[in-house]
């Protein structure tokens, strides 16, 4: 050891009398902490594989799109922006599985969590912070390919108005999705601190009820109670989803014959969408209440 | 000034009672909590940082009411605790900063602060590196330096020595001491050993099920007269060299305490009482008259655990005689199971004074874990 060659001198100890910024300030930097790490950012190479390549997958699409678009002088673009999302639903529930326990279940599975509950910040704040991180970074997600279609649309010069219709009335749909799934997935993964369970727990969570409910309403499809297919779409996220742009935002429902719900049943949908986001929050919180010291 | 203050402070479950009517006065300086596992100390730590409400009674850190505000004093305090808490993939330096900024500290002064905090805690260049692969030394360093990182007045330190060497154990108690003398931060730092306490503490808070057994300064338990422990090789003169000793130094009317008790090696060392300068002359004298090899001749202070030990004599012998006195004529049961429990406390006592002399290092682990089960009977005792 070169101890004698260099040597540190000891400064003794310093006292800190600068600005204490709180509680609010705390928050906000869980948030944006939070938020970088669920792309991997001020983490391990390794860790921004995944969320890059996903971004990456989620965008080419759009990319192919207006490219396609543009040289083919197209009047319409080949996929509306409401619809974008629920096309790619896999890479969403993708991203989801492999992120949503990263926000969670680490703080819990290491037990970081007294850590922070011994700061200023509160239950409330840790919660909030955690959701809106993966909301907005969902919304990140899944804005992105729509501002690229967007911009892709203007360059090829098709009708403004109609475009920007559009293009808004998807950014509010990707916005409830990006709250609901977040919701969805970090109580998951706020239940289950292992993260191998936690991932299965995700994917299973949004395939399967989406799988089992197309599957019936393609049978009730089949049977020709074409009723029954908007009421069932209440059961799976996705279809949640499908079923509020259907009724409100103009969008063309994926269900099959394209039997959305009316603006009647959509009310309930919304309703049993903010419902779901709430009690995801609720359950986050109820969560981390035992989840102290 | 006080920093810690409560009163009759109970925190009640619906099937234990974690602490009872607990009522004490902390000052500034490093103040250890001891008690056995279970005895309170982690669920008065959470209280006192207003993470959990007492049943009743009253606590009060800094001055400030734990009930109303907790958020003020989770700004000024710091906790370290017992549990490992640490992300495995992520470097010391990235998880301080993060830590100092969910303290309140600006990003500028919670990267500074966290260079300065990790260079007071021992870590230099190893804090680029993922905590992953830290040892276990490394991580409570690192668990510490997140306690101080935002300069706080006082922390709370949950069992801090915890899976550590012997080695790792001093020097974390070396840095605890200087924690307070030279960042002049107040320390809470609970342990149930005792015995490693007394080197780092001020003032010493025993608990035991959620009750208070004794607040006093460390100075008053270990004031009394130092202990020498002296071990000697055997010649050809003195096959046993320490029976030897122990004969010599019987000769001229100096007490000698057995420190045998079957361990191997313990029988080699002789304790005798150190009542002035002299007594050294004369150990020395004794010493080379016969010859013997001077292996070790060391200053043992009183620990705690034995001054419990007395404290518990006296209390049980003050006990007994009253009981004796009282149940002369009734000869009550009860002054037997008194008299069993008293002879059980000091058998307990007796063996925790034996593993003393194999190993010093092992002294103050060995000493007072069996003291706190000889304090719990006592605590019993006064119970009935």
């Amino acid at each position: 050891m070169p101890a004698d060659s260099t040597q540190i001198h000891n400064i003794g100890y310093r006292h800190y009398d600068g600005q204490r910024l709180g509680r609010a300030y705390a928050t906000r930097s869980l948030f944006s902490q939070s938020l970088r790490g669920a792309y991997g950012l001020g983490r391990s190479a390794k860790s921004k594989v995944l969320p890059m390549i996903l971004f990456g997958v989620m965008c080419a699409p759009a990319l192919i799109m207006v490219a396609v678009a543009v040289a083919t002088k197209a009047n319409d673009l080949p996929v509306d922006y409401t619809r974008y999302a629920i096309v790619l639903q896999a890479v969403i529930s993708l991203y989801l599985a492999a992120q949503a326990p990263q926000t969670v279940s680490r703080d819990l599975r290491f037990k970081t969590v007294p850590l922070y509950f011994s700061r200023p910040i509160e239950r409330v704040d840790y919660v909030r912070a955690k959701f809106a991180a993966l909301s907005s970074a969902l919304f990140i997600l899944t804005a992105a390919p729509l501002i690229v279609l967007y911009t892709g649309a203007l360059l090829a010069k098709l009708d403004f108005a109609d475009q920007t219709k559009g293009f808004a009335q998807g950014l509010v749909s990707v916005a409830l999705l990006s709250v609901l799934f977040a919701g969805i997935a970090l109580l998951i993964s706020a239940v289950t601190p292992r993260r191998g369970l936690g991932i299965a727990a995700v994917i299973a969570v949004l395939t399967i009820s989406y799988g089992a409910v197309s599957t019936v309403q393609a049978i009730a499809d089949e049977q020709g109670s074409g009723s029954a297919i908007g009421w069932l779409g209440l059961f799976s996220p996705i279809t949640l989803i499908d079923g509020v742009q259907t009724a409100f935002l103009g969008a063309t429902s994926a269900f099959p014959g394209e039997e959305g719900p009316s603006t009647g049943a959509g009310v309930v949908y919304v309703l049993v969408t903010l419902a779901l986001i709430a009690g995801s929050y609720a359950g986050l919180l109820r969560r981390y209440r035992k989840a102290g010291l | 000034m006080t920093v810690i203050a409560t009163e009759s402070l109970s925190k009640r479950f619906p099937r234990v009672t974690a602490l009872d009517r607990l009522s004490m006065d902390i000052g500034p300086g490093v103040t250890g909590l001891v008690g056995a596992n279970g005895a309170g100390k982690s669920t008065l730590i959470k209280i006192l940082l207003g993470l959990s409400p007492a049943t009743e009674g009253r606590a009060a850190v800094l001055g400030l009411d734990v009930a109303t505000s907790g958020g003020q004093i989770r700004e000024r305090v710091g906790y370290m605790p017992e549990h490992d808490c640490l992300p495995p993939d992520v470097s010391a330096t990235e998880f301080v900063v993060h830590m100092a900024r969910m303290s309140g500290l600006p990003p500028t002064a919670a990267r500074e602060r966290t260079a300065d905090t990790l260079r007071h805690v021992g870590l230099y260049e190893e804090r680029y590196r993922p905590i992953g692969g830290y040892s276990t030394g490394m991580k409570q360093r690192v668990k510490l330096a997140q306690a101080l990182v935002h300069d706080p007045q006082l922390v709370f330190l949950d069992e801090p020595t915890n899976g550590l060497d012997p080695v790792g154990r001093d020097e974390m108690l070396g840095l605890i001491r200087r924690v307070h003398t030279d960042f002049g931060i107040s320390v809470l730092v609970t342990s149930h050993l005792l015995g490693e306490l007394e080197r780092t503490c001020d003032h010493v808070v025993v608990i035991d099920g959620g009750k208070l057994l004794r607040s006093s300064s460390t100075t008053d338990f270990t004031q009394s007269t130092t202990t020498v422990a002296v071990e000697v090789t055997d010649s050809d003169t003195h096959p046993d060299g320490t029976a030897a000793l122990r004969a010599a130094l019987a000769a001229r009317g100096v007490a000698t305490h057995d420190d045998g008790g079957g361990l191997p090696g313990a029988g080699h060392t002789v304790l005798l009482e150190a009542e002035s300068e002299e007594t050294y002359d004369l150990l020395r004298d004794v010493v080379a008259d016969l010859g013997l090899g001077l292996v070790r001749m060391e200053q043992r202070r009183h620990h705690i655990a034995e001054v419990f030990r007395a404290h518990d004599e006296e209390t049980a012998r003050a006990e007994k005689a009253a009981a004796t006195t009282a149940a002369a004529a009734t000869s009550d049961a009860a002054v037997t199971t008194a008299a069993a429990a008293s002879s059980e406390a000091a058998a307990a006592s007796d063996a925790a004074v034996t593993p003393a002399a194999t190993d010093a290092d092992a002294t103050p682990a060995t000493t007072a874990t069996p003291a706190i089960t000889a304090e719990r009977t006592g605590g019993g005792r006064d119970a009935r």
